[in-house]
């Protein structure tokens, strides 16, 4: 099949669907590559880089629609595009197909297939496909970069000869991809970083990525991210409630606020109001990855960078990942090869529309002239449910010592118990056991607490070699053995020379095959 | 020689003994404390030769010979993987060891006390000389003692050719009771008690003694034979425990300070090490001795989804992209015996600076500790092989774990599912990594027979088959 990249003809766009690298892939799936003249240009790749790995360049967008059988692209396709289309040519690239009913509606009628790139659904084996993320990754990066660029401070905290400088303070609004690539940038940055989500499970990989999460005070309606394919649900006045305050307590101490929240399908829901924009100090900087659907920050102009009255920036630009041409094309380029990959099974050339595909099957949104969005729930569940994770209790050191004390007092009044206990044991066997008894007795019971003792001590990797240490000593029985086979009768000493003989294979048997295994013990 | 001597060569032996069983606190210093232990024991079988009351040198020295022989070919043959069989077997003689000191001691008695009734001013030797100074009511205790002695010493004997038969798959690892169950244990125990109040009291000695050494034969056979091979460990340590305490009874019948002490060090020890372990099951150490898992509580949870298989090369790609790096070794490498495989296999993602680590949960195995010392065998260092609670916390950072024939120990069904019969054991949490890859052989659950939601969880991998071959195969691929 041939496979044809459009050059992105939307205001800014700098992405391009394949690089050249991407076409050699592309290739050895058997598929022949074609790109509009151009395309690769704002990304850095020229046209002679293209030609350079096999692929033939077509001089306008008609020329290469014309030649090939799957098109695609990065941004949702135009109108016109679309109309240039013919029947069971595919189209591969975002779509929105819940925002441009009428395109699909078009796509339909045209006959063509669309598969969309933001469709694809979020299961681990279609990763390597997930647009989304990837584009997510480098918006979160992006929107550090673009942040540490409009605040006049360092991100790290230094302590020089000219002064004291504190490190930022950053925080990071939803811990989607976007968010924990921020969060990893920032911190890489040596900002101290906080990030909140209102999913309770990703508060671990908020700390794996080295920020502090900030947990809210709030009991019940804790959602669990599992039941909505991974993504946030909408959450209730209550909650949305405690959650603003929260921010509003900490909007005056940070430096730095980016926000990814989104919603599937929503407008981006209203986190950072006017108020905490107005209660932040001069200089701060807020990135809104939001903005295209309506921003999370009242004050968000899409497309725009504003300054307002009290010196805070608010940054509300959309094309983050088109600002990093080279890279969002490069991993994009690698989306699309792969969603190619798993379209094309026999590695032949050959487009296979497998609609039994959970991956396929989610991001065709028309296909054989209908209308298949939205797909059916996916067969495989994406993620499993998880527990609601419980704020660590902090104790107040009154309580902690309370606990402390009644643990002590618990502890002393077991072991008394014990003690008392024993030593009325004791007296018991004392006042009907011969003394001689008692001397041995005594003996024995010390050699119980020493070995109780040592034992607690030893480590777990060696308990193996304990045992078969503790086997061969225990063939200490040799010694009554070894008493009795010099008395008695011929049925004593036969009964004790087979004893001796037993303890033997055991003595030596337990030693060497202890001293073998610990042998084998070394360090790297 | 006198007997002060031999009384101050027990106390060397005894300080000794301690010595080496403290010494396994580490690596290093294990080394030394197995020479410690030898010397203890050549120590004591000695100062016993040359003390008060030794005859029959030749004998003595021809049976420690071929005992001797027959330990050292044993122990050099036998494969690592085959240590706990080993270890059962050998805890059998011990048991056996006691029974047959104790009917000696029985018969000693017997013929002192004959000639005390006699009236002949008889001139003993050995151990009937320290019988003949005994007034009536020591003789009584002693009887008590040479009747627990037999008892304990029976009840291992059995017990243990059990365990070494269900390690070693000569016996169904399955756990097996005869009809009546825990009723006909305790009527033996009744009965044997009663037989040693008999023992005690009435006359023909021997005859009772013969009953309680069948009857503990039978508790300790059929004991064993309810518990499953799952919890072997655990018997294994208890019966450990049991030849120690044998041991310190047939001690106080010998009046032997020695044999008490060590005897007594190895009881506590071997129970202090079944009570780690049932802990580390978060299992009631009752319960475990008692036979298979306890009553289920309600149903357990459904499992959703699929298994699904993953081919090596798969693994081997994984492999390479990884660079934090988990290997969760369970029976199945033992019985694979794939633990060079897997330590090749360690040399070589090591060497492409990945970070590889072992993660050993305490009842991984068949024995506690049992994959450390086929780690250690397949020469992996051991300060990369870490205990669960060492790198618990470290899975979510982890981009591949592979899961070498375990099964229930990385079950995550003991923490979600509340009706699960494992619930609340502790368990590795490697459903947390990126991607677990499971070596296995098939579709088969684990040893306590409950399905593993692992398996079915989207970031795992079926890697079926062989774990040795499935190694092997991994081997060429990492580049």
């Amino acid at each position: 099949m041939k496979i044809g990249a459009l050059k992105e003809n939307y205001e800014g766009e700098a992405r391009v669907a394949v690089t050249p690298s991407s076409a050699t892939h592309l290739k050895k799936l058997g598929h022949e590559v074609h790109v509009e003249a151009g395309a690769g240009v704002r990304a850095g790749f020229s046209d002679a880089a293209y030609e350079a790995a096999g692929v033939t360049v077509e001089p306008n967008a008609a020329a290469l629609i014309g030649a090939a059988d799957v098109v695609v692209k990065v941004r949702p396709p135009s109108e016109a595009e679309l109309r240039q289309m013919r029947r069971g040519q595919t189209l591969i690239s975002h779509f929105w197909p819940a925002q441009n009913a009428d395109l699909l509606e078009l796509a339909r009628e045209q006959g063509v297939t669309a598969i969309a790139m933001d469709m694809v659904p979020r299961i681990s084996r279609a990763q390597k496909m997930d647009a989304l993320s990837s584009m997510a990754n480098i918006a979160g990066y992006r929107a550090v970069i673009e942040a540490a660029n409009n605040f006049g401070r360092f991100f790290t905290g230094q302590v020089t000869a000219a002064g004291k400088v504190p490190p930022a303070k950053v925080l990071v609004v939803g811990a989607g991809v976007a968010g924990l690539a921020a969060i990893g940038a920032a911190v890489s940055l040596g900002a101290q970083v906080h990030a909140f989500d209102v999913r309770p499970e990703v508060a671990e990989q908020i700390e794996s990525m080295g920020a502090e999460f900030v947990y809210l005070d709030f009991q019940d309606q804790v959602q669990d991210g599992a039941a909505t394919g991974g993504y946030a649900a909408p959450s209730s006045p209550e909650f949305r409630e405690k959650q603003l305050e929260k921010f509003r307590e900490l909007a005056p101490e940070m430096d730095i606020v980016i926000t990814t929240a989104l919603i599937p399908g929503r407008d981006a829901p209203k986190l950072w109001t006017a108020d905490m924009v107005a209660a932040m100090k001069t200089g701060s900087v807020i990135v809104d990855l939001a903005a295209e659907r309506g921003g999370n920050c009242d004050l968000t102009v899409p497309d725009e960078r504003i300054v307002t009255e009290n010196g805070v920036v608010v940054i509300g630009y959309t094309d983050f990942p088109s600002r990093m041409g080279a890279q969002a094309s490069e991993l994009y380029g690698n989306n699309i090869r792969h969603m190619l990959t798993d379209l094309t099974p026999g590695k032949d050339g050959v487009i296979v529309q497998n609609m039994e595909d959970d991956v396929i099957r989610g991001a065709t949104v028309t296909f054989d002239g209908d209308v298949t969005w939205p797909p059916p729930p996916p067969k495989v569940a994406a993620i499993a449910a998880q527990k609601p994770r419980e704020k660590p209790k902090e104790l107040t050191p009154e309580e902690r010592r309370a606990k402390e004390i009644a643990d002590f007092r618990a502890q002393t009044r077991s072991q008394v118990t014990l003690l008392v206990g024993g030593a009325v044991a004791m007296l018991l066997v004392g006042l009907f056991a011969p003394a001689s008894f008692l001397s041995h007795f005594i003996v024995f019971v010390l050699a119980v607490f020493v070995g109780f003792q040592v034992i607690w001590n030893v480590s777990h990797s060696l308990h193996t070699p304990l045992m078969a240490i503790t086997n061969a000593i225990s063939s200490i029985i040799i010694v009554g053995a070894l008493l009795q086979i010099g008395s008695g009768g011929w049925l004593v000493v036969a009964l004790a020379a087979l004893s001796v003989l037993m303890a033997g294979v055991n003595i030596f048997g337990g030693f060497l095959v202890t001293r073998r295994m610990l042998a084998m013990f070394q360090k790297s | 020689m006198e007997y002060g001597f031999t009384t101050a060569a027990y106390v060397v032996a005894a300080v000794l003994f301690i010595l080496s069983l403290g010494g396994l606190s580490g690596q290093e210093s294990a080394k030394r404390a197995v020479w410690y232990g030898i010397a203890a024991m050549a120590l004591a079988v000695v100062a016993t030769l040359i003390g008060p009351g030794y005859g029959n040198w030749g004998l003595t020295l021809i049976m420690l010979a071929i005992g001797g022989a027959i330990g050292w070919v044993v122990a050099k043959r036998v494969q690592m993987t085959e240590m706990p069989q080993l270890v059962a077997a050998m805890h059998s003689l011990v048991g056996l060891a006691a029974v047959l000191i104790g009917f000696n001691a029985q018969f000693e008695l017997s013929r002192v006390l004959r000639a005390r009734a006699a009236d002949a001013a008889a001139q003993f030797e050995g151990f009937a000389a320290v019988l003949a100074h005994k007034t009536p009511a020591e003789i009584a205790m002693l009887k008590v003692e040479v009747a627990l002695g037999i008892f304990i010493g029976a009840v291992t004997f059995t017990g243990s050719i059990v365990a070494f038969g269900k390690l070693a798959g000569k016996i169904d690892g399955k756990p097996r009771k005869l009809p009546g169950g825990h009723m006909l244990n305790a009527g033996a125990a009744a009965l044997s008690l009663l037989a040693v109040i008999l023992y005690c009291t009435a006359g023909a000695p021997v005859l009772w003694l013969v009953l309680i050494t069948l009857l503990a034969f039978f508790i300790g056979y059929h004991l064993i034979m309810g518990i499953g091979g799952a919890d072997m460990p655990v018997v294994v340590s208890m019966l450990n425990s049991y030849s120690g305490w044998a041991a310190a009874a047939i001690g106080f019948t010998l009046g032997n300070d020695l044999l008490i002490v060590v005897g007594a060090l190895v009881g506590s020890s071997g129970a202090i090490l079944s009570y780690i372990m049932c802990k580390a099951m978060n299992r009631n150490f009752v319960s475990v001795i008692l036979g298979g898992f306890g009553g289920e509580t309600g149903p357990a949870m459904e499992i959703e989804g699929e298994q699904v298989a993953i081919d090596a090369d798969g693994v081997a790609a994984a492999l390479n992209e990884a660079d934090e790096i988990v290997i969760v070794p369970g029976y199945g490498m033992a019985v694979a015996q794939a633990q060079q495989s897997v330590s090749e296999l360690t040399r070589k993602l090591r060497a492409k600076g990945k970070n590889v680590r072992f993660a050993i949960h305490p009842v991984a195995g068949r024995l506690p500790g049992h994959m450390n010392v086929l780690l250690a065998e397949a020469k992996v260092p051991y300060d990369i092989v870490l205990e669960m609670d060492e790198i618990n916390e470290d899975f979510p950072n982890t981009d591949v774990v592979i899961v070498i024939g375990s099964n229930d120990i990385v079950n995550p069904a003991a923490q979600e599912d509340p009706n699960s019969p494992i619930a609340g054991m502790p368990v590795l949490e490697v459903w947390k990594a990126k991607q677990v890859f499971v070596s296995k052989r098939g579709q088969g659950t684990g040893y306590s027979g409950i399905e593993n939601p692992l398996f079915y969880k989207e970031n795992t991998r079926m890697f079926y088959g062989d774990a040795k071959k499935s190694i092997d195969q991994l081997l060429p691929m990492i580049d």
